[in-house]
């Protein structure tokens, strides 16, 4: 299809999609309104969960199952994108030159990297009780590594990342959350239902698989996010197409 | 004006999806994507705001506050984890693409080669 009549399809179809959303709109329930029917029973639900976080009840208990999908899709892409990136015969693989780093970025980046990594622990374990989780957690954790690679360079960065435990910890996320779910067939119920000890409602410990399932999570993303990067920082600073040299090298 | 946060929505989608038809750069084209889809984000967000409502998580409030809906934030927390690696696949593929072809411009790309 020619590019004219190409944008002209999209104007048209533009115009029938703003006319239907436009119409399909006015009949939804009116902003802002104080009637919202799931909202009303996830809350009751969370509460008799004894989970503090409603968002991570529902992600990890009351509809688990969805997140289970969700994190299938996650680990899919990783998996993809490694395929996808791996080294061609045709290409080399250059040694990145050290960049020039001023001392205090330097000083900052030794203060913060593990900072940052505390924050994201924290984030993680606290995903019952508090806004966060285990997927805000874990890209905390995996740009906070990253901090690394900003405050020094990429030698530094390759040294404290260990990539092939962090290729297995990110299927063994993957895998935990899935046996997690047999915790409910053995106990006699359904595929990833709460059957742990619910525990005092606001505590550390509350929530029963709720906390668990974050765990797992957060180890998955974190590692995730890390060999994504990963992949593409190689990328961009080793390898060096044979064809056109030239291009990527550098810090 | 209650109708104008949906319609918000569905101006940023068809914003992306102009974007994704008009352009001349995978990675512009991917951006795009990005930016179709962040309007799931507008439209959940819009459906589940209550006036005067909080965020929902009862640590140290209330246990009666009027909050938001969290299922709808379950959802927008969903969309942006797997939106997130999805982008990420999509700029694996326009790097090998770069690679193999030599060019990033959709229109360029014609022809199978094995």
């Amino acid at each position: 299809m020619s590019r004219s009549a190409r944008i002209r399809l999209f104007w048209a179809a533009a115009v029938v999609f703003a006319v239907v959303y436009g119409f399909a709109c006015t009949g939804l329930p009116h902003f802002g309104t104080a009637v919202h029917p799931y909202a009303t029973r996830a809350v009751a639900a969370s509460l008799r969960q004894r989970t503090a976080n409603v968002v991570s009840s529902v992600n990890f208990d009351q509809r688990a199952l969805d997140t289970l999908g969700e994190e299938s899709i996650l680990f899919a892409s990783v998996l993809g994108t490694i395929v996808l990136l791996r080294h061609a015969r045709d290409e080399r693989v250059g040694r990145p030159r050290a960049g020039r780093v001023l001392p205090s970025t330097r000083l900052l980046g030794l203060v913060m990297v593990p900072l940052t990594l505390l924050t994201g622990v924290y984030i993680v374990a606290h995903g019952q009780l508090s806004p966060g989780g285990g997927f805000q957690g874990g890209v905390i954790l995996a740009t906070g590594l990253h901090m690394a690679y900003v405050a020094a360079d990429y030698r530094v960065l390759k040294r404290i990342r260990p990539l092939a435990v962090l290729d297995a910890s990110d299927a063994f996320g993957a895998g935990a959350f899935a046996a997690l779910g047999l915790a409910g067939l053995i106990a006699g119920g359904a595929y990833l239902q709460n059957v742990l000890p619910l525990g005092t409602f606001g505590q550390l410990s509350s929530g029963g698989l709720v906390p668990l399932l974050n765990a797992a999570v957060g180890v998955e993303v974190g590692s995730g996010v890390i060999v994504l990067l990963a992949s593409f920082l190689d990328q961009a600073v080793e390898v060096r197409p044979a064809q056109n040299p030239g291009s990527g090298g550098g810090t | 004006m209650t109708i104008l946060p949906f319609l918000t929505a569905g101006w940023i989608f068809l914003a992306g999806v102009y974007g994704m038809v008009t352009s001349r750069d995978i990675v512009h084209a991917v951006g795009c994507l990005a930016v179709a889809q962040s309007s799931t984000y507008v439209l959940l967000l819009t459906v589940g705001y209550r006036r005067g409502g909080i965020a929902p998580y009862f640590t140290d409030t209330p246990l009666r506050t009027r909050t938001v809906d969290p299922v709808v934030q379950a959802l927008a927390l969903t969309d942006v984890v797997v939106g997130a690696t999805v982008t990420a696949l999509l700029l694996a593929l326009a790097i090998q693409i770069r690679k193999r072809h030599g060019t990033v411009d959709p229109d360029a790309l014609t022809g199978l080669k094995g």
